[in-house]
């Protein structure tokens, strides 16, 4: 694992996801070191629809690969504006392209400075990753 | 278990290949390398290497040592000759399983029990018991190497490896094992596996168990062969309807409900376990282990509720998972008897997604037969 798979243009969990500002949304997806240590991605279960609201930590869906299932969690609160539909049928999205096309779900922040803020940037999650691969 | 985790003899190969190494029974073991469904293919198709060292190894010698192994277990020795192996149950005197075994017939005095790693200590004990005052007994787990080479390619590796054993596909059938020496290593060579492929699993020294593994490696290149992890052994024994144990069996659950009743030889004589399995065996199992289809959106896991009618619970996934070769969610489970007729639908309770899923025969794969 190194930096480059990390990129500086988001804020990240521990859980190993990614929030990337766009506008007045907030994209959500899970980071290259998360497909690494599902392997091959064989569902995307999202819960939650377009105007559904979650809070920060709670549950959105579910992912699948050939070897386990893994919880997906919201990193910050808000309304959720989109969902990635081509997941559904395109699960492989995740495996192929976790930053960009293998986005999950897009939220209109409620409280972004606070909860946003509190996210791990870049060089941060780099080193909770080199941390957990130990 | 308080003990640190053990390793194989192949532990540095597995790093050495970029194997990701997980704790499993007690010991540190390879998932995957390259990936759980590229391992599982090259098994498929071509040619894959396993470490099952971890697997525990029992040596029962003397007169009565086949006498004692046939006590304790369901299927019959007297069925099989020198250099042949069988499987078989193990189970208590409830009926229900201990462990399911690999018993190898060395010679008429002298069998080999092969276990799986997390039950090593409860088998070891028990066939020690047994032996006490009767034959001799010795746990050989930690002396000995095991290596499975699985797949179409499988015996043309071997062959690759240098072996004096011959043209291995036409002198050693199903289940049959001999001596002999592989890449200028003593070992055992048995025709079995765990993956629903031709192929061999292949014992020797511990100490020689890397060199082993290296040459197989080294003539399964031109092969196309990959070492493959416990993950794709899953996905593998899973399509082949393979039982896990822990899983799909374990000691509340008794080899006729499981499909396992072939294994039982009721007129072999008294074993352990026999009056409890006979009952079951009359009065018909109320349950039985089924291979399903996810119909919907979702995939079953061990341990999901399988649901019918207006939701109520009639019985539990052991397993289950994306089957790549098969290209479908498929599991294992157990359903009330009536509910077991291949065509049944159900549901399971997918984290509280009530999903489809349909009764299929099983094996979900079959290999291909060869000219």
């Amino acid at each position: 694992m190194s930096d480059n798979d990390v990129k500086d243009d988001r804020k990240y969990t521990k859980d190993h996801e990614w929030a990337k500002r766009e506008g007045n949304e907030v994209l959500i997806g899970i980071t290259a070191f998360a497909v690494e240590q599902l392997g091959d991605i064989t569902l995307v279960n999202l819960d939650l629809k377009a105007g559904d609201v979650v809070a920060a930590h709670k549950g959105f869906g579910t992912i699948e690969s050939v070897k386990t299932l893994s919880d997906l969690f919201a990193p910050i609160s808000g309304k959720i504006t989109r969902v990635n539909a081509e997941l559904e049928n395109k699960p492989e999205l995740v495996n192929e392209d976790c930053w960009g096309k293998g986005w999950m779900i897009a939220i209109e922040p409620s409280q972004w400075d606070a909860e946003g803020g509190a996210l791990l940037d870049a060089a941060a999650y780099a080193k909770h990753v080199a941390e957990s691969a130990h | 278990m308080a003990d640190s985790p053990k390793r194989t003899p192949l532990y540095d190969e597995h790093v050495k290949a970029g194997g990701r190494i997980v704790p499993f029974a007690g010991w540190e073991m390879p998932v995957q390398y390259a990936g759980i469904s590229a391992e599982h293919e090259a098994v498929r198709m071509r040619a894959g290497l396993f470490d099952v060292s971890h697997m525990g190894e029992l040596e029962l010698e003397g007169e009565h040592a086949a006498a004692v192994v046939d006590y304790l277990v369901t299927n019959s020795l007297a069925r099989i000759e020198p250099g042949q192996a069988m499987y078989t149950c193990c189970c208590n005197e409830q009926g229900t399983i201990l462990d399911d075994l690999i018993v190898y017939k060395r010679a008429a005095d002298r069998i080999l029990v092969v276990c799986n790693a997390s039950n090593r200590a409860k088998i070891s004990a028990h066939f020690a018991r047994a032996a006490k005052d009767h034959c001799e007994f010795r746990d050989v787990s930690d002396a000995l190497g095991l290596i499975a080479l699985q797949g179409p390619k499988a015996l043309a590796v071997l062959s690759a490896a240098g072996t004096d054993l011959g043209n291995v596909s036409d002198t050693l059938g199903g289940f049959r094992f001999r001596d002999g020496k592989v890449a200028g290593v003593a070992a055992t060579v048995a025709r079995t596996g765990y993956t629903g492929e031709d192929g061999v699993e292949i014992f020797c020294a511990s100490a020689d168990a890397p060199a082993l593994w290296r040459a197989l490696m080294t003539a399964g290149q031109s092969f196309g062969i990959a070492p493959a992890g416990l993950g794709a052994r899953d996905t593998l024994r899973l399509e082949a309807r393979l039982s896990l144990y822990g899983n799909d069996i374990d000691e509340t659950t008794n080899p006729i409900e499981a499909g396992l009743g072939w294994t039982v030889k009721l007129d072999k004589g008294d074993f352990v376990g026999r009056a409890a399995i006979a009952q079951v065996k009359e009065a018909g199992p109320s349950r039985k282990l089924v291979g399903f289809e996810m119909t919907g959106r979702g995939i079953a896991r061990h341990g999901y509720p399988l649901q019918a009618g207006a939701g109520q619970v009639v019985g539990v996934c052991t397993s289950g998972g994306p089957a790549p070769t098969v290209g479908k969610n498929i599991g294992l489970g157990y359903l009330p008897s009536a509910l077991s007729e291949v065509g049944t639908a159900f549901r399971v309770d997918c984290r509280g997604k009530a999903v489809d899923a349909v009764v299929v025969k099983t094996p979900f794969y079959k290999r291909p037969k060869t000219a």
